[in-house]
């Protein structure tokens, strides 16, 4: 393995509160190479979402070493590229409008990706449509697009499916596999849905809670695109549940958190 | 067979149809009469129903003034008011006052708005700037602004410039507090999206919160333009020599009962006019709300 893209390594982090301090993230290590799709799972209140906003520069006040390419997080950026729970497109851009944001689209460059990614993102058709004339999907898509035409070095997706049906959500992943095949963009996700970490990543962290730190790394080797159905997946996504099962007995003993 | 693909298909659309109110059970739609839909028949219906109070009124306050039931000094006829309207519109009186009247308005809702929008601007974007100027502009906001009009023609005189002032500080107050009100109602998650794009803050300001603003900062112009179009009259009853509120003022000391009607029917007019011209504005610049639009 060589030089990875991002490092992350003995971070902590703690929220003050008015009782005290809550223990967020505790000694996380993590490598993650150029190309990776790197799924995070836990229960809630483990920290994986505080862990991507770490990255996205988000969120400071941390201790450790948190570096992209080698350089130190400094705050948000385009390197960066972001995808929230919700869309979070301007309401009063069309969708290709929205795409380029800040950029012109009377840049011919622009323009060009632009196209491209509406194609990518299979939105032709919607260019000149408003937020609110679209579904979910439709309009997470349009924030993927967005945050591709940065050309990011890492795209931290954070939990970006969990307000969709399953038919959708199903669609929506196998977009981003594609996605993530055709750009070899390096993929960060968080989500709380076991099959679809598995579905997804090459490498599925599992993170447990209070103190948030990883439980455990389980490396997927299966070929894509996967079918949910095989025996081999099944058995992985057993692993990984049973990984989960641990932690909520942890939880129990601990009797913390109830 | 085709009945029960039918059936399939309307279950489907209802189905559809109710999906619209999330979280309720599936409304089924109501049985449209088999009918054509008659376009004008609504249309009518509203425009005369609406028009049925003012046009019996007006019909009884003539028949009651041709029938000399009331003294024309005191109420004159809807057609002696019309005939005196036609009167001053041919002479070129009304026009030259009007003129007046709306320059008059117009300069004083441009300083007062501008400086609304501006403050506005300052105090929604920056803490410290509301801390600063926020406190002062909410005290002098609760003084009406016709009651420092006395104050305002003891330093300005009965000119131009005292006019101008009293529309200046009546309509500087809606503008201010909605700029205000929609900068601190920008969706905070937006904030983060610019961030995450790297915004510079101008693009910020341009790309993010006058945007998102936007439907408050409209509101409060149109609040602005209405304030503008009252303290008019009021500067012109005041004192002066010239526009809508002098004319009324005039009629008033020569009893000439018809011109006052005119006058007050003119403002309302023009005012109704400017407020529908906003309405327009705000069709044309805010059609991508997704809030409830009646």
């Amino acid at each position: 393995m060589g030089e990875a893209l991002l490092s992350i390594t003995n971070l902590n982090k703690r929220f003050e509160t008015a009782g005290g301090h809550v223990q967020a993230l505790h000694n996380v290590d993590l490598q993650v190479q150029q190309g990776e799709f790197i799924t995070v799972i836990g229960p809630s209140g483990c920290g994986k979402s505080t862990l991507l906003r770490i990255v996205a520069g988000l969120d400071s006040g941390y201790t450790g070493n948190v570096t992209l390419e080698g350089s130190e997080i400094g705050g948000p950026g385009i390197d960066k590229g972001f995808i929230f729970q919700e869309h979070r497109l301007f309401p009063w851009l069309t969708v290709e409008k929205n795409i380029a944001s800040d950029l012109s689209l009377k840049d011919k460059e622009v323009r060009q990706k632009v196209d491209e990614l509406i194609e990518l993102v299979k939105l032709k058709g919607f260019e000149k449509s408003y937020p609110r004339e679209l579904s979910g999907g439709m309009a997470q898509r349009v924030a993927i697009a967005r945050a591709l035409l940065r050309s990011p070095k890492i795209l931290l997706l954070d939990e970006p499916f969990g307000a969709l049906d399953a038919f959708t959500r199903a669609h929506m992943q196998s977009v981003l596999l594609d996605i993530w095949r055709t750009n070899k963009t390096t993929m960060i996700f968080v989500t709380h849905d076991i099959d679809e970490a598995v579905f997804l990543g090459n490498r599925v962290v599992i993170l447990e809670p209070r103190p948030g730190k990883i439980r455990q790394i389980v490396p997927i080797d299966l070929p894509y695109p996967r079918k949910k159905t095989t025996s081999s997946f099944q058995e992985l996504r057993l692993r990984v549940l049973n990984q989960f099962e641990k932690v909520d007995e942890l939880e129990l003993t601990d009797g913390a958190g109830i | 067979m085709s009945d029960s693909v039918e059936i399939i298909i309307n279950q489907a659309k209802a189905v559809r149809e109710a999906h619209d109110y999330s979280g309720t059970a599936p409304i089924w739609s109501k049985k449209k009469s088999k009918k054509a839909p008659i376009v004008w028949r609504p249309l009518l219906s509203d425009l005369g129903i609406g028009a049925l109070i003012p046009v019996v009124t007006v019909a009884v306050w003539q028949l009651a003034g041709s029938a000399g039931w009331i003294s024309g000094e005191f109420l004159p006829t809807p057609l002696s008011i019309a005939r005196s309207f036609v009167e001053l519109f041919s002479s070129g009186q009304l026009i030259h006052h009007l003129g007046v009247s709306i320059g008059r308005a117009g300069i004083g809702f441009l300083i007062g708005g501008i400086l609304g929008l501006l403050f506005g601007v300052l105090t929604g974007l920056f803490r410290s700037a509301e801390y600063v100027l926020d406190p002062s502009v909410q005290v002098l906001r609760l003084v009406p602004h016709l009651a420092i009009a006395p104050l305002i023609i003891l330093w300005f005189g009965f000119g131009e410039v005292s006019k101008v002032a009293i529309i200046m500080s009546g309509s500087f107050f809606p503008l201010y507090i909605n700029t205000f009100a929609g900068i601190r109602g920008v969706d905070n998650k937006l904030f983060e999206v610019a961030r995450v794009l790297g915004f510079s803050p101008s693009q910020k300001l341009l790309r993010l919160i006058l945007p998102a603003a936007l439907p408050s900062i409209l509101l409060g112009l149109r609040l602005s333009l209405a304030v503008a179009w009252i303290g008019l009259v009021v500067a012109e009853l005041i004192g002066s020599q010239s526009g809508v509120g002098f004319l009324i003022n005039e009629a008033k000391q020569n009893s000439d009962t018809e011109i006052i009607f005119v006058g007050i029917i003119i403002f309302a007019v023009v005012g109704k006019l400017i407020d529908s011209l906003f309405k327009v504005i705000e069709r044309k610049f805010l059609f991508w709300r997704e809030s409830y639009q009646g």
